[in-house]
């Protein structure tokens, strides 16, 4: 399997606390890499690093053989495309607006968007099903919604990668399930090499190909999805007892609830 | 609001500033006539008021209006914030002390050709915004919420430092302290015109240059350098370049009110936020707006004139508190 992701000895402290401590790992073509670990292990921080959001740090990281420091802005947003955490933030466009921005690693300034964009900024919102509300208001969108169509925006960076914090914390069980879907399809089906965060371990379990835990800043646990069902590996990185039972459709192991 | 009608709205307000910098200079104390500009020499006194004080004095409020306008609309993108305007990061504050230290001391009224008290404005102006930025450099990085505490620290610091000096001042030199303050278009001639044109035009097409830019910023920070802008960079040259252009614009005019927050939420409200669209809608709205202003400020009560920045406050007062009951919860700009 080609690399793409290479992410060596990578630490980084923000106001003098250590959020990350000596991550390596790397990132096959086409894996789903599903990144889990209790709050503030330094998930958000990991993949705000390996995409250039946030800056500084020690270490190397290489995306295709290449040190990230060398890309330049645009050709970065050609390679890995992002979707943040949602923040409740709404702003001031509609759909098609906001999705066709994602199609600046592409323009020039001064040059309009043309007919190849906005057919693929239609693609986007077709593959996540989103098709009909191009010219809705942002702010008028459920938190679901919204969250469809930042992937979209995402996709129509073309890139090969995409990072995703937390792509369904907040969202109903239908649209959490959709997004999940999406993600899959995208993986599964168009070859996209996605590497998500996520605090749903059995989510993180199900879809990706690879899980790695984090705990306080350090790797706790970099393997097969199967392998972190596991009550000793699970309460090492949560620092709490688990339950498991069986996917009643694949067999596979998953966490539930305690009753109380 | 489709892309046909935006086209339309930015073709409508060329055509409307192309009416008022054509009719404005006619308008005054007395309506000139059509033939005094035919004839400068048969009707002397009217051509001269008329080629000397009236065109240069539309022009600069044009100018002045425009500039404000669209640094306000950037800085309003840059911040992600609604109540952002061109002077919150001191520019103007540091222009009023430059100017009141000036009419303090007395410097001499012609610096290198220009007039010295724009030139001391001017100085201050670049100093704030020096001072600024060497502030929110101290603490790491260039991070916007550093640079708008740093505005406003150094935009209290001179304005006490000018209260102070206000104190100091006979009542002549108050009076033209607060004079000053209030913003005056007053120019004879077309040096000033020319002074401040390049700072407008290289500002303005800094800010046109970056319209894919701002419409990313507008959306995080984060957002922006995922989809591939150099953040960093843009805020830089944004910042310069816009306070350069506002720092020429007070140290002309003094510092006037509310155009730079008012004509991008207005024009925000008829085109949509797009700033590819905006940006240019923006431009020619607050140059209009400023040129009406001071048509309205210099004939309502002729032969004396109401301060353009009392006119353009007066009727931004009110809009900004509407603006702010209007504005609906949790949506940025």
């Amino acid at each position: 399997m080609k690399i793409v992701y290479e992410v060596n000895g990578l630490s980084c402290d923000i106001d003098g606390r250590k959020i990350l401590r000596d991550v390596s790992f790397t990132v096959g073509e086409g894996e789903y890499l599903s990144v889990i670990g209790p709050n503030g292990a330094g998930k958000t921080t990991l993949i705000k690093c390996m995409g250039r959001i946030m800056r500084g740090g020690t270490g190397t990281i290489k995306i295709l053989g290449r040190p990230l420091a060398e890309y330049s802005s645009r050709e970065l947003a050609k390679r890995v495309s992002y979707v943040p955490q949602a923040d409740g933030r709404l702003f001031p466009f509609t759909v098609s607006e906001f999705v066709l921005m994602g199609r600046y690693p592409y323009l020039s300034p001064f040059t309009a968007v043309g007919p190849g964009d906005r057919k693929a900024a239609e693609k986007a919102l077709e593959t996540v099903g989103m098709g009909e509300f191009s010219h809705r208001p942002l702010n008028t969108l459920s938190g679901g919604e919204r969250q469809k169509v930042f992937i979209a925006a995402a996709l129509v960076q073309e890139a090969g990668i995409m990072l995703l914090d937390e792509p369904t914390t907040f969202l109903d069980p239908r649209h959490s399930g959709d997004i999940m879907g999406i993600l899959y399809r995208l993986n599964r089906g168009s070859g996209a090499t996605i590497v998500s965060v996520t605090h749903d371990i059995n989510n993180a379990a199900l879809y990706g190909h690879r899980v790695i835990a984090l705990r306080e800043g350090s790797v706790a646990y970099d393997g097969s999805p199967g392998g972190i069902m596991d009550s000793e590996v699970l309460s090492r990185v949560f620092g709490k007892e688990f339950l498991f039972t069986e996917h009643p459709q694949t067999g596979k192991r998953i966490v539930v609830p305690e009753a109380i | 609001m489709t892309t046909r009608r935006k086209y339309a709205v930015i073709v409508f307000l060329c055509l409307l500033a192309i009416f008022v910098l054509l009719a404005a200079p006619f308008v005054g104390m007395k309506i000139t006539p059509l033939s005094a500009i035919y004839d400068p020499v048969g009707s002397g006194k009217e051509a001269e008021i008329f080629w000397m004080i009236r065109v240069p004095r539309v022009c600069i409020s044009f100018l002045a209006g425009a500039a404000l306008a669209i640094s306000g609309m950037a800085f309003q993108a840059l911040f992600m914030n609604a109540l952002a305007t061109p002077f919150t990061l001191g520019v103007a504050s540091g222009a009023s002390l430059g100017a009141a230290l000036y009419i303090r001391f007395g410097l001499p009224a012609v610096l290198l050709g220009l007039s010295g008290i724009a030139v001391s404005a001017f100085v201050g102006a670049i100093l704030s915004v020096l001072l600024v930025y060497g502030l929110s450099r101290l603490r790491g990085g260039f991070s916007t919420a550093t640079m708008l505490l740093a505005g406003v620290a150094v935009s209290f610091f001179f304005s006490s430092i000018n209260l102070f000096t206000q104190y100091l001042s006979d009542f002549t030199q108050t009076f033209r302290i607060i004079r000053w303050l209030m913003g005056g278009l007053e120019v004879v001639g077309y040096g000033t015109v020319l002074n401040l044109l390049p700072f407008a035009a290289v500002g303005s097409l800094i800010v046109l240059y970056l319209t894919h830019e701002l419409n990313l910023l507008t959306t995080g920070e984060e957002m922006a350098a995922s989809r591939g802008v150099d953040v960093l960079f843009v805020r830089r040259i944004l910042f310069f370049g816009t306070s350069l252009m506002v720092g020429g614009v007070v140290a002309v005019c003094g510092p006037i009110g509310f155009v730079g927050l008012m004509s991008p939420h207005i024009c925000r409200l008829i085109i949509g936020a797009d700033h590819r669209v905006l940006t240019p809608a923006t431009l020619l709205f607050g140059g209009i707006f400023l040129t009406v202003c001071d048509t309205f400020a210099r004939t309502v009560i002729a032969p004396a004139e109401i301060p353009v920045g009392v006119i353009s406050a007066l009727l931004g007062g009110p809009f900004f508190l509407w603006l702010l009951v209007r504005r609906s919860e949790g949506t940025v700009l």
